[in-house]
């Protein structure tokens, strides 16, 4: 199925370099793209795929080397210019109206017309045909918001259908995907590249890159170092390539699973059938002194929703929790703080870094949430926690001025898991700690996840990557479909093993 | 000092000061304070007193403006306030008691402070936008405060009440003492306890913040209590300045001015970083340029005009687009960080 | 480019009459409620008030007292649903008025002077948009100068108010053409005229629907590759353009331009706007329930002057259905934030 290097290459980026003020982003790059093929672009952040994905949109100017499509020379100074040559992107958070209905977004700026009037009819009769045409039975007189990301992101690629599109973008189309959506995904892609469009794809999941491509360009530092097809690049030459070091540092991460926990005494956490109607059905959670429990489930399994309700940021109606032996009533944030649980949220942009305060002010906010507004932390205290988790975490830049929001994202996260390290939490829930962010960032947090359980933090731990579950967590709570579906202990079960509970165990059985 | 003229109040300061030269130059009386009776006249003295009003409800809207909302309903609440206080003076079998005032202004101040509770409650428990949860009470206040006098405008005759808006004490007029209290308290507080960075973190991201454990709705609802109160206060120093209380005229088009001065004292309406010291500069610039119109002979009723010219010329001297092209000017000289530029070009565009 | 898949993938189609009427108009709840909220504001004034509320001269008499109101509303309801606001159209409304007057009073024809009333909106409304969309000022903000602007020119015109004698301009309020008991004056006529050609463009025009793609979302309708900046200043001239309709409509019902007119005015048009069930979030709304909330409003003011209250209790009223209202819209987008 691979693409055949005789096809003209239906997209031709050729020296591309861009500079931002003070940075090169983009060295002298070369980039072919060829009808019927998915070809996904890998890198670390900061490699340059997001500027690269930009300069063939139009968003970005180049400053040198030439786009040609179609044989085409081309300098797009917008993304209509970049759509209206044939080029269309469909984003991670979905870029459509969630207050129109789907066939009006299918067809938006090409309804058909009688005159000057939009013949509504003939409209959503084209968006059901395109809709169809991948697959989709959905009601197109139907509002956008009714609809699962999923759907909206099938909804996106058909509009990039009706441009008439010849290459497909797909920037972390899977992000926010469930397995069996991702599945849907890229039965469509597949389609779409059998009738030869050709796709560009852009993944953080190796899985899935290794799924569906067919070819695969690597970029480093802004530089391109290599093209290939997906059948001369193994996994971890893959990933060598992007990040210029072996895998060793990650793999010599000792699986921390295997440490023995004292489970004799009181747990930190008990929590006895915590639930909420339409949210999650009642679920029990244990978390001992020095333990790392993880929580495996694919996204929208109730796993970030039991811990919301654990933490008190959304109001649980059932069940009860006592921490340390103790009965506590968690409502809120401040009551799951107040007993030294503290939680760090998938979303870091939006519910986890405050983007415009500097990287001091980010890490001192939750001890001084703590201890209330009457009473300041004083600047000499302030400064020495700060440069005490900047250096422990490495931090970098290690500036403590900077604003935060100039950070890269592994480096944000770090100034997350301080600010909550800092308020000496006994019980730390991470939700989706590595998520989109570079490897040897991951590999930091995942140290210092592992060391700091050695030393009697106790942990909660959720990621989308198993093996990332099963290297950290001594025990692992899986979650299905808004319920809890079991327990396994890590010593005993391997990612085949996991996957195939979390995908079978339980089913048909009554529970 | 190279970071000097980048400081964000240079321009608002710079402002300020370019104005009072223009006005040095072109009135010489204009730095002119004189002494009479062992109390100080003059141009300046007006400026300061008369921007009383103006400046308590602005450092309201300052805290508001912060927390990613806004306050529209100041004057209405002036005008509710300015109500309350002299209809108990006028009932009062002793208007001209200084117990009495002080009651009426207590009084009144207990009523700004609920009405301003509502505007918080709307707001952070119900989470309702702020400018519509705002234009509710923008809208019945003036009614509210009509029915208060009973439709007419209640005049009364209190030496104590004129004492608050034309009183001097010492050799500054009273009302200036008012504002320098207001500037010092919420300094004091927003700085010197985390006041002040716990209601920035909640106007850049609130979600954060509360995961956080930042109480954000008790903050944002004491922001709006708090813009209550000095609207409220500012209603008094009104209502005693044409010792009547005229439910129409009070505090009209102070929310605008008022935002307006926030603005130009280099705060976002966005929310988020906030300075007190900037909009004192912005109500000082407003007042001056009040002063300068009327020194012009221009009627009142036209110097919107000029307030419209002044809220265009920072609004575009503030814009990316406008700072773009400035950089582009300067070149090479430029020292601006990689990822703010470019982000900055992406707003533009 | 042809994909076709031999299997369906995604089907989410509704199973019900309810759950595809619910998935395919929950947009329109709020102006649904609007509606009711006039149903139930008319027959409480027909059965408390004197029985012969809902004459036909009364509800043409509604019509008339408010066309300004109405024209305006429309002009808004552009502007909201670009998800911006427009606090300007008052003092637009007193300026191109008082304008109008002042050249009409100069000999100045009939026509013209229109025009340069219309033009003169426009041109605020111009002068606002290019303020949101190339210095990206916020709406609030570009508009309140435009506010300042307008009210302090209408001062500069002239600082008292102009009769206005010319024959053309009091024939806009004077004639009126009757049918039975109904009647309607060009100035209606005009009003309905801009509810109607708002409503063509609003649902049947592309560039209607960019109004709607930039409310729902912004980015989104940019990366779509609509026009997005040509739209948005758009809506301004558009409200800028009502406001001087609204001035001209104004000024021939009262017979004079009036510098101080329509101060608050901008604080009715919203208010209208949003019991019409438009989201000041921007992207629901429908043109035609702006129509009605000018009509809630003009049915309140009417009751209160019948039943002889004093005028405060209108603002105290309207202040209080306004947060009635958005109370409801706040709770029906809490509900719909929770479902997903």
């Amino acid at each position: 199925m691979a693409a055949d290097t005789e096809v003209p290459p239906i997209v031709e980026m050729r020296g591309i370099t861009i500079r931002f003020p003070g940075v090169l982003a983009l060295d002298d790059v070369d980039f072919l793209l060829r009808p019927g093929e998915i070809h996904s672009l890998m890198g670390e952040n900061g490699a340059g795929k997001s500027t690269l994905i930009k300069a063939l949109t139009g968003v970005y100017a180049v400053d040198s080397g030439t786009i040609t499509v179609a044989g085409e020379r081309r300098t797009f100074t917008s993304t209509a210019d970049a759509q209206a040559a044939g080029i269309s992107t469909v984003y991670q958070e979905v870029n459509l109206c969630p207050n129109l209905t789907v066939g009006e977004n299918v067809m938006l700026g090409h309804e058909p017309r009688r005159g000057s009037a939009i013949d509504w009819r003939a409209t959503h009769a084209q968006a059901d045909r395109h809709l169809r045409g991948l697959g989709m039975e959905v009601d197109p007189r139907s509002l956008l918001s009714t609809h699962s990301i999923a759907i909206q992101q099938l909804v996106a690629i058909s509009r990039a259908m009706v441009l008439e599109s010849k290459v497909l973008i797909l920037d972390e189309p899977t992000s926010s995907l469930d397995r069996d959506e991702v599945e849907q995904l890229f039965g469509v892609i597949r389609e779409l590249r059998n009738s030869g469009v050709a796709i560009l794809f852009v993944s953080h999941f190796l899985d899935q890159v290794y799924e569906i491509s067919d070819r695969i360009t690597v970029l480093r530092n802004g530089a391109l170092v290599g093209s290939y097809p997906i059948g001369d690049l193994p996994r971890d030459a893959l990933v060598t390539k992007m990040i210029g070091r072996e895998l060793d540092d990650l793999e010599a991460l000792s699986r921390s699973a295997h440490r023995a926990i004292d489970r004799t005494g009181e747990p930190v956490l008990r929590a006895e059938g915590v639930g909420r109607r339409g949210v999650l059905e009642p679920a029990d959670l244990e978390v001992y002194t020095g333990e790392v429990v993880g929580l495996a489930g694919l996204l929208g399994s109730g796993r970030t929703e039991l811990v919301r309700l654990l933490y008190g940021a959304d109001r649980p109606d059932h069940g009860h929790v006592t921490v340390n032996g103790k009965a506590a009533r968690i409502t809120s944030p401040r009551h799951a703080i107040d007993r030294r649980i503290s939680f760090s949220s998938e979303d870091r942009r939006g519910e986890g870094i405050v983007a415009d305060l500097t990287v001091a002010e980010n890490i001192v906010l939750g001890i001084q949430a703590r201890k209330g507004w009457m009473r300041k932390i004083r600047k000499a205290e302030q400064d020495a926690v700060v440069a005490e988790y900047i250096e422990a975490l490495g931090v970098k830049p290690a500036d403590p001025q900077l604003v935060v929001a100039n950070l890269s994202g592994g480096n944000q996260q770090k100034v997350l898991l301080a600010r909550w390290l800092a308020t000496a939490p006994e019980l730390l829930v991470l939700d989706e700690p590595t998520r989109g962010i570079d490897v040897g960032a991951k590999a930091d947090i995942q140290h210092k996840v592992s060391e700091l359980s050695a030393q009697g933090l106790s942990v909660i731990f959720i990621s989308s990557e198993l093996e990332e579950v099963l290297r950290l967590a001594q025990r692992i709570a899986v979650l299905r479909d808004r319920r809890k579906i079991g327990e396994l202990d890590s010593g005993e079960v391997d990612l085949d093993g996991l996957i195939d509970y979390l995908a079978n165990e339980g089913k048909g059985s009554a529970a | 000092m190279k970071n000097f003229w980048r400081h964000r109040l240079f321009w608002p300061a710079a402002a300020l000061v370019a104005l009072v030269t223009i006005n040095a130059i072109a009135r010489p009386t204009f730095l002119k304070i004189t002494m009479q009776d062992g109390e100080l006249y003059g141009a300046l003295i007006d400026i300061l007193r008369n921007s009383a009003t103006l400046m308590l409800v602005a450092l309201g809207m300052t805290i508001v403006i912060a927390t990613r909302g806004i306050d529209l309903s100041v004057g209405a609440v002036m005008a509710v306030s300015g109500a309350v206080a002299l209809t108990i003076i006028d009932g009062s079998p002793d208007p001209g008691g200084v117990g009495t005032v002080l009651v009426a202004v207590a009084f009144a101040l207990l009523v700004s402070l609920v009405l301003g509770a509502w505007n918080g409650f709307l707001v952070s428990a119900l989470g309702i936008q702020p400018i519509v949860a705002t234009l509710v009470l923008m809208l019945a206040g003036r009614g509210v405060a009509l029915l208060i006098t009973g439709g007419f405008i209640t005049t009364v005759n209190s030496d104590p009440l004129s004492f608050i808006a034309s009183g001097y004490l010492t050799v500054l007029p009273f009302a200036f003492f008012i504002s320098v209290a207001a500037i010092a308290t919420l300094a004091v507080v927003e700085r010197r306890t985390a006041l002040g960075v716990l209601t920035e973190a909640v106007g850049i991201n609130p979600e954060a913040s509360r995961l956080a454990g930042v109480r954000s709705r008790g903050i944002i609802w004491g922001a709006y209590m708090v813009s209550g109160v000095l609207a409220g206060l500012a209603g008094v120093i009104y209502a005693s300045n044409i010792k009547a209380a005229d439910a129409n005229a009070a505090g009209f088009l102070i929310e605008l001015y008022a935002i307006l001065a926030v603005v130009l004292g280099g705060t976002s309406l966005a929310g988020g970083k906030f300075s007190i010291a900037g909009t004192v500069i912005g109500v000082l610039i407003i007042q001056t340029l009040d002063s300068t119109i009327l020194f012009l002979g221009v009627p009142s009723a036209q110097s919107p005009v000029f307030f419209a010219f002044v809220v265009v010329a920072v609004v575009v001297l503030q814009s990316p687009r406008t700072r773009n092209a400035l950089r582009a000017l300067g070149g090479s000289m430029s020292r601006g960080g990689p990822t703010v530029s470019r982000t900055e070009a992406e707003v533009a565009r | 480019m042809s994909a076709t898949m031999t299997h369906p993938v995604a089907v989410e189609r509704p199973t019900s009459k309810y759950q595809s009427f619910l998935s395919r108009r929950a947009g329109m709840m709020p102006t649904f409620a609007a509606v009711a909220i006039l149903a139930v504001l008319l027959a409480c004034a027909e059965a408390f008030l004197r029985g012969d509320f809902l004459s036909p001269g009364n509800i043409s008499a509604l019509l008339l007292d408010n066309a300004y109101l109405l024209i305006l509303a429309v002009g808004m309801t552009f502007v909201i649903l670009t998800a911006g606001i427009d606090l300007s159209v008052g003092s637009v409304m007193a300026f191109t008025g008082i304008l109008g007057a002042q050249l009409l009073a100069s000999g100045v024809p009939a026509w013209l002077a229109v025009v340069v009333m219309l033009a003169g909106g426009a041109v605020i409304g111009l002068l606002i948009g290019v303020l949101v969309q190339y210095f990206s000022v916020q709406p609030f903000i570009a508009s309140l100068a435009g506010l300042f602007l307008a009210r302090g020119l209408a001062y500069v015109v002239s600082l008292s108010s102009i009769k206005v004698e010319d024959p053309a301009i009091l024939w806009l309020q004077t004639n009126r053409i009757r049918l039975g008991d109904w009647y309607i004056t060009p100035t209606g006529i005009i009003a309905l005229l801009a509810v109607a050609v708002a409503a063509f463009a609003l649902h049947l025009t592309r560039f209607g629907r960019t109004i709607y793609a930039i409310g729902g979302n912004e980015q989104s309708a940019r990366l779509m590759g609509l026009e997005v900046a040509r739209t948005k200043v758009s809506a301004y001239v558009i409200s800028g353009f009502c406001g001087g309709l609204s001035g001209l409509v104004l000024t021939a019902y009262s017979g004079a331009g009036y510098p101080r007119n329509g101060i608050g005015t901008e604080l009715d048009a919203i208010a209208a706007v949003v019991i019409g069930g438009t989201l000041l979030i921007g992207g629901r709304g429908y043109v035609l329930g702006s129509l009605v909330g000018v009509f809630v409003y003009g049915t309140i003011k009417t009751i209160i002057s019948f039943m002889g209250a004093e005028q405060s209790w209108m603002q105290i009223i309207i202040g209080s259905l306004l947060l009635l209202v958005i109370v409801v819209q706040r709770a029906i987008v809490a509900r719909s934030e929770r479902r997903r």
